[in-house]
């Protein structure tokens, strides 16, 4: 013992200093490895917002400067608004994607607590196709949809883009395991004071479950804000196009020629979403994610 | 007797009758516009596809005949359909490791960080919010033989021009890498996940045993204890990544020579725009059973996560 403690008492000093040295290159290294990465990641939102501000000629010149020169954000973003409805698809990601989640909710909510809570012939039945409709990516029933649209006529209309949509099983799923760890004593004496069962889902179950409700919400908003393959399929009208398919237009029609008003518009299409997410980071980060951790 | 029964049971029978009438019928109110819904977008489609493969049905065409599994016949022979099947797999192939890989790292070096960890969070994942289709277009700049800031480093460096998108040999791997940017900040928050779930003291345990280096954690405690995760992170991307659409619409259009076709573009060639529905609706039925594939997979390994 009295040995041992003089030999500690001189190596600690040794070892704290080396691994002083050691944790200092070891978080230079870290940081290295994570800002080369995040520079990757950053190039193109950098790229995107520097461009748009800067001038044709400066675009086309081979010198490579990453600040603008001479500032051309007026033209570049006056043009991205005028030549093609900018703000018009904008809108009609808005209307698009609200209309979705209004439905969703609307229809998903009320499934999900009979699922959870009240025994009803078929229940099994109903949650197993739930489960199968989970694997079952939006591009399989896409072709049947698109035919029966254009036999009713209803290709380019808002209907038309919201409507394969309009159930979603992910919700169903994810609203049921919520509404399942809430307690039954509170429904049971809501029962007994009378309520329907109508107005327990809609005034004591659903305000619960606001966080539920909101990482779904980000969820469905993002994944119908960037789609583009439905809308593609379904409309051809300039006027009812949502911000990625308005942006291929705009892509089409400036065939590469305009890369100032090209990039102001990826900007004005991108922001919306991209702000939100600095606001409310948590909740995207819960929301867009809920699928793989489910 | 009667009045023992009445105490055992609080809620009388008729009432009790009443209560199971009441959610047999509230249930199925609550369930009828979903499964209706479900009929309709999900069900009845499914149907219609499969009666659809088996036809040589074309929009607007007069007369449709009954062709058996001809249609999957002639997808194993499409030359088309089997170029869009192998560069979907070989996108696949690219995309995982990239996207895996990368996540798994920036979750680890992150994981201990506490001043900086949010403001890289923020950095990664912005990918996975912003419109695709908005920031393919300004990869497609990026990458400009002439005018992009990557291929203007290259000669900077005395490297020759690279035509990452109008070369056959780079333009997958160039999709990839796009894959890749978009995915990083996905998986990394699952790992992130993951490895908060991995008790502190593990580590502790172990550096007591002698695992002194980041490395030697990582290999004994962190790798294992992360498989389930690392296992559905794998399957997550696979299908992801087997979707692959929009940078294809974009950027490259299938192009050049083929070289970008992918299943989801050469579906939506035949069906939306050659309008051949009895085929695209035999290709889209092959898309479907290799995500359900995949899908199978991800229960079986999320069964094994429950079991671990």
């Amino acid at each position: 013992m009295a040995t041992a403690m003089p030999m500690q008492d001189s190596a600690r000093p040794i070892t704290t200093g080396s691994s002083l040295l050691r944790r200092m290159f070891t978080l230079f290294a870290v940081h290295t490895v994570l800002i080369c990465g995040a520079v990757f990641i950053l190039l193109p939102f950098v790229w995107m917002v520097v461009t748009s501000l800067k001038s044709p000629s400066e675009i086309f010149t081979v010198d490579f400067s990453l600040w603008p020169k001479h500032f051309n954000a007026v033209e570049n973003y006056g043009r991205a608004l005028t030549k093609v409805p900018l703000l018009r698809f904008a809108l009609n990601g808005f209307i698009v994607c609200a209309g979705i989640l209004i439905v969703q909710v609307l229809v998903a909510v009320p499934c999900a607590y009979a699922l959870a809570k009240l025994r009803f012939p078929g229940r099994n039945a109903l949650f197993a196709l739930v489960l199968l409709g989970l694997c079952i990516p939006v591009q399989v029933p896409a072709l049947p949809l698109y035919m029966a649209l254009a036999s009713l006529g209803l290709l380019n209309t808002y209907f038309a883009i919201m409507m394969p949509f309009f159930l979603s099983v992910f919700a169903i799923f994810l609203f049921r395991q919520f509404f399942k760890s809430y307690p039954d004593e509170i429904i049971q004496a809501a029962r007994l004071d009378g309520m329907s069962e109508f107005e327990i889902v809609w005034r004591i179950v659903v305000p619960s479950s606001w966080p539920a409700i909101a990482a779904f919400s980000v969820f469905s908003v993002v994944a119908h804000w960037n789609d583009l393959y439905w809308p593609l399929i379904v409309i051809n009208d300039m006027n009812l196009a949502t911000p990625p398919l308005g942006m291929l237009f705009f892509a089409d029609s400036e065939t590469g020629s305009n890369y100032g008003s090209l990039t102001a518009a990826a900007t004005v299409i991108t922001a919306p979403l991209v702000l939100a997410f600095l606001i409310a980071r948590r909740r995207f980060i819960e929301g867009i994610t809920m699928t793989g951790i489910k | 007797m009667t009045a023992a029964a009445t105490l055992a049971a609080p809620v009388p029978a008729p009432r009790r009758n009443r209560q199971r009438l009441i959610e047999s019928l509230a249930g199925s109110g609550f369930a009828l516009p979903a499964f209706f819904l479900l009929l309709l977008t999900n069900l009845v489609p499914l149907a219609a596809l499969l009666y659809l493969s088996f036809t040589n049905y074309e929009l607007g065409a007069l007369d449709t005949r009954f062709l058996g599994l001809d249609n999957f016949h002639k997808a194993l022979g499409d030359p088309v359909f089997r170029r869009s099947l192998y560069n979907t797999f070989a996108y696949v192939a690219m995309v995982i490791p990239g996207a895996v890989g990368l996540g798994l790292l920036i979750a680890v070096l992150l994981h201990r960080r506490k001043r900086t960890r949010s403001i890289y969070e923020v950095i990664y994942f912005l990918p996975v919010t912003s419109t695709l289709i908005a920031m393919a277009t300004v990869w497609q700049f990026i990458l400009h033989p002439a005018l992009g800031p990557v291929n203007a480093a290259l000669r900077a460096l005395g490297f020759g021009e690279i035509a990452f998108l109008s070369e056959p040999a780079y333009v997958l791997p160039t999709l990839a890498a796009i894959g890749i940017w978009q995915l990083v900040g996905f998986n990394m928050v699952l790992f992130l996940a993951g490895l908060s779930a991995i008790p502190r003291d593990l580590y502790e345990a172990a550096e007591i045993d002698g695992c002194r280096s980041g490395i030697d954690r990582f290999l004994t405690i962190t790798w294992p204890l992360l498989g389930p995760t690392t296992m559905f992170v794998i399957v997550t991307t696979s299908i992801t990544a087997f979707k692959v659409f929009d940078t294809v619409a974009v950027m490259t259009r299938g192009g050049p020579m083929g070289a970008s076709e992918v299943l989801l573009y050469a579906i939506y060639l035949e069906g939306y725009q050659y309008f051949h529905m009895g085929y695209a609706a035999a290709l889209t039925l092959i898309f479907l059973a290799f995500v359900l594939l995949f899908s199978i997979l991800q229960t079986f390994v999320l069964e094994r996560r429950v079991h671990y």
